[in-house]
């Protein structure tokens, strides 16, 4: 019994990959949206992103990788969604190198599939990627137009022009002329930077939504009032979701992604719940063996 | 000398910028932008110290098929395709990269650099991000043991984070009647513990960092820390 | 009437001279009332390009006749053009584009709607005024003059021969052990000083003890890996532990190639560092620097291999991932001491008892901000009153 249980304690590692990876696989083929209540701290961001009037302007800002955009991308793509729903101008644009291809996967998989009425340069633009970190942040508050001298463009289409010729940019002197900054991002340059540099000095509201390992660090934030909101993690990307199918059913179908991965994220922590309990187990009858001799 | 002018530097520099964090008045207004900008123009040649460096390690081994020189093989391919294609790029509508015709179309460039992205740096990047899944439950298996009465509260409130992210977590205390799913309601539990412990865990730690950064920078810029220069003081 | 702003020189007059509406080509509505009385004033404690433009709404904005403002600006005495637009609801606006000393702005307000605009008056002139010192960072420097002056005050006393008490940093004391148990097993030393630039304090710190760290590898005469994400920390690594293996006596031992550039990318960074840990499996690995989700991949796998770790970063959401996988880590603010607790240096250890005494203000502050806020949930007695608006004063947010 003792043995067993020396051997269980010791257990090889391998052995805990598999599990681990059965959690997931399955629950990923079987594909099933687990039903998410939303959070205050969710609601508090689709409720922000609600009270926009009409045209209020944007930034949307993606942040982050392809490592991350399982967790990032339902994130981007139902606040997208929301914001194009409410035919507010959506400025998107990325401080990260990896950024790009995700801006052209959002366009593609939410702005030409769920809204090809809207027009580029009038109710979205692509700003695409501009070097500088927090550096650029902090120079889109004096002079946005100095940084972004002409847009990324779309597709064939919509070529990379001047952004004095794209009309949803004449009112866009400084970040400071956005009504509300959405970071989705996965580390740094992120979600803090937006805030401490452009949102604490202009005032415009910033929202965010991250990894879920990062959400932690951005809790103080929200509770000083100067994070509208936070997205974080899957966790974050379904109540959202649940949020956007609530309120506008014509996406229930599109905007799953984070439901259905919810699936296989409850499974894999339950699993691992399992083993730190059989871990304690192990341990309390080792030590009281121990202590019997 | 080969010290002192680094620390002078250092030195000047640093308190520069202290300074226009403080003074509106130019030229101290736009000290804090531009430096970051010499900073990366800097890095930008820096890159191509690095990248010359990575070259010349691979192709060494190459040469002299050292162990396990295919690597390097893939390592140099990978970089001279993505750079190359990259330029390409970049390019004009002619498709020529610095005034070198290429055969290679503009359009067929990029197409094949975000083919490259999406089929190979895509998946990689994933494929690394993913083990974290599996470490995370290694990690926890051999650290969450309840060997003392702060390692059992740091196990509990594990618990009470991990099915609280999950939809189970509403599932298991949805029965619970108010006050009480106030507090014990495992979703709401957990989102005290983020709002609460955490965010007080979190300042305090930072706290603590920007201290030991301000510690930090000024023996730097005083010149007292050296030991970035290497050797003895 | 005249009104006088507090900071500035200039004044704003309340013109009442007629004002102007225009209707839009072939509109049936009329065109929406122009705002109320329109003022401008030079924002204060700043470099002197900025003006703050105030105005009344228009009395069409209730009703929905007004998409929105348009700011127009005259500069000395010319035409008037626009210069920003700001939503239907807003009543200032902040004009910071080409905005210089020395030239008299005049603004006027249009409220524009479906039937065409209504212009306001226009308002008295301002000039701007570039100041010396940004009066909303005063709170700021007067804290730190208090910590900077008490870190230089300490390593005056060290110095001065004062003997000072530093606890013990576990992590610091290993390396020692992590370094001989290397020289015995013939296995290398991994230093990984971070996946960021030299931009960033931590990666400078991680090198500052990469000084100390490499001068020991020296003396023993172990082997270094040091892998690195960045071409300048590869340059400045290579000068340091070049100077080190020099202090320590043993420079033809030093080899540029144990430190060499990899990738700028994070997850290829890591992929090159797992794989070079499971083939040459170093005996001590050191992480002290800025790392993100790589963290976890690095200590566990250092951990599958046998090897001693100790790790340290100011990154408070990888520390837990380096307490659990690590057998020493430097939490936050002893990455920064590090440096100092190795050399042993008084005047390093100096600035270590005043970055104490920082961390004493603060929890001074936190304690009675903690007490008074909280009493001040249950009573409006004077006192408690006073004391909260002199710490919000205090500690009001800097511009």
């Amino acid at each position: 019994m003792v043995t067993f249980f020396r051997k269980l304690g010791a257990l090889d590692r391998r052995w805990i990959f598999l599990f681990i990876a059965v959690s997931v696989i399955i629950p990923l083929i079987v594909q099933r949206p687990a039903p998410v209540p939303p959070s205050p701290i969710v609601r508090t961001l689709f409720d922000a992103v609600e009270a926009l009037p009409t045209g209020s302007r944007v930034m949307l800002s993606l942040d982050y990788g392809p490592s991350t955009a399982p967790e990032n991308d339902p994130m981007s793509m139902a606040v997208a969604r929301h914001c194009l729903s409410r035919d507010l101008k959506l400025y998107l644009l990325t401080i990260w190198a990896t950024g790009p291809p995700l801006i052209t996967n959002l366009l593609e998989e939410v702005v030409e599939a769920d809204f090809p009425e809207k027009i580029y340069g009038e109710d979205f633009v692509n700003l695409g990627y501009k070097v500088g970190n927090q550096g650029l942040i902090q120079s889109l508050t004096s002079d946005f137009k100095g940084q972004y001298t002409a847009d990324a463009g779309w597709g064939d289409e919509n070529p990379s022009r001047p952004t004095s010729q794209i009309p949803m940019m004449d009112p866009i002197r400084t970040v400071g002329d956005a009504d509300l900054i959405i970071a989705i991002g996965s580390g740094k340059p992120g979600v803090k930077e937006w805030v401490q540099f452009a949102g604490d000095p202009t005032g415009v509201p910033v929202g965010g939504g991250v990894t879920a390992v990062e959400a932690p660090l951005l809790y103080p934030y929200y509770n000083a009032g100067q994070l509208e909101g936070l997205m974080g993690g899957l966790l974050g990307a379904a109540e959202y979701e649940a949020l956007l199918t609530e309120n506008y059913p014509q996406f229930s179908e599109q905007a799953q992604e984070a439901l259905i991965r919810m699936f296989p994220q409850t499974v894999a922590h339950l699993v691992i719940v399992l083993f730190v309990i059989i871990g304690n187990i192990s341990f309390f009858v080792l030590r009281r063996a121990e202590r019997k001799r | 000398m080969k010290r002192t002018v680094p620390l002078f530097i250092t030195g000047l520099v640093g308190a520069l910028l202290i300074v226009s964090y403080y003074v509106p008045h130019p030229p101290f207004d736009s000290v804090e932008r531009k430096i970051p900008d010499y900073f990366n123009i800097i890095a930008a040649f820096a890159f191509i110290l690095g990248g010359g460096n990575l070259l010349r390690i691979h192709l060494t081994r190459i040469s002299r098929r050292d162990h396990e020189w295919l690597y390097s093989v893939v390592t140099v391919t990978g970089f001279l395709v993505m750079l190359v294609l990259g330029l390409l790029k970049m390019t004009g509508a002619e498709g020529s990269a610095f005034g070198v015709q290429a055969n290679l179309d503009l359009a067929d460039a990029r197409l094949l650099y975000d083919w490259l992205y999406r089929a190979i740096f895509v998946p990689c990047q994933a494929t690394m991000f993913s083990l974290l899944a599996f470490f995370v439950a290694s990690a926890s298996y051999r650290a969450f043991r309840a060997k003392t009465p702060e390692a059992t509260v740091l196990l509990l409130a594990a618990f009470v984070i991990l099915v609280g992210r999950t939809p189970v977590g509403h599932l298991i205390t949805a029965w619970m009647p108010e006050p009480f799913s106030d507090y014990f309601h495992i979703p709401n539990l957990s989102a005290w513990l983020m709002s609460f412990p955490n965010t007080a865990g979190q300042r305090t730690i930072q706290i603590g960092i920007a201290l030991g950064i301000i510690s930090n920078s000024l023996r730097l810029i005083l010149g007292v820390e050296r030991s970035h220069l290497g050797g003895s003081d | 009437m005249p009104r006088f702003l507090a900071g500035s020189a200039c004044f704003s007059f309340l013109l009442m001279s007629p004002v102007i509406a225009q209707e839009g080509p072939g509109s049936s509505s009329p065109p929406p009332a122009p705002p109320g009385p329109v003022s401008a004033a030079d924002r204060t404690w700043d470099a002197g390009g900025e003006i703050i433009v105030s105005w009344e709404p228009s009395p069409d904005a209730d009703r929905a006749g007004v998409t929105h403002y348009d700011i127009q600006r005259s500069a000395d005495g010319g035409a008037f053009e626009s210069v920003g637009t700001a939503p239907a609801g807003a009543t200032e606006f902040r004009d910071d584009s080409g905005v210089n000393e020395n030239i008299e702005y005049s603004y006027q307000v249009a409220a524009v709607g479906p039937g065409g605009e209504g212009i306001s008056s226009p308002s008295a002139s301002v000039t701007t005024h570039i100041d010396w010192f940004n009066r909303d960072r005063g709170n700021i420097l007067i804290l730190m003059l208090i910590v900077c002056g008490s870190i230089t005050w300490y390593i005056e006393r060290a110095r001065a021969g004062q003997k000072l008490y530093i606890r013990k940093i576990a992590g610091m004391d290993a390396v020692t052990e992590a370094v001989g148990r290397a020289t015995e097993m013939g296995q290398p030393v991994l230093y990984i000083a971070g996946i960021q630039d030299m931009d960033d304090v931590q990666t400078v710190a991680g090198l500052t003890i990469l000084g100390s760290i490499s001068k020991m590898i020296a003396e023993y005469e172990t082997h270094l890996l040091m892998p690195t994400s960045r071409s300048l920390v590869m340059s400045t690594a290579r000068e340091t532990v070049k100077e080190s293996y020099l202090a320590a006596g043993r420079p033809d031992a030093y080899r540029d190639d144990s430190i060499y550039y990899v990738t700028d990318e994070q997850f290829g960074f890591v992929a090159h560092v797992d794989g070079l840990m499971s083939r040459k499996k170093p005996a001590a690995c050191f992480y002290l620097g800025a790392f993100f989700a790589e963290s976890l991949i690095l200590a566990e796998t250092g951990n599958s291999i046998g090897a001693i770790q100790v790790a340290g970063t100011a990154m408070p959401t990888q520390l837990p991932f380096f307490v659990a996988a690590c057998d020493y880590t430097l939490i936050g603010e002893e990455l920064f001491a590090a440096s100092a607790y190795l050399s042993q240096d008084e005047k390093m250890l100096g600035s270590l008892k005043g970055q104490d005494f920082g961390k004493l203000i603060a929890m001074i502050f936190i304690v009675t901000g903690g007490v008074f806020s909280t009493l001040a949930a249950f009573t409006e007695a004077a006192p408690v009153a006073m004391v909260n608006r002199l710490l919000g004063l205090l500690w009001g947010s800097p511009q």
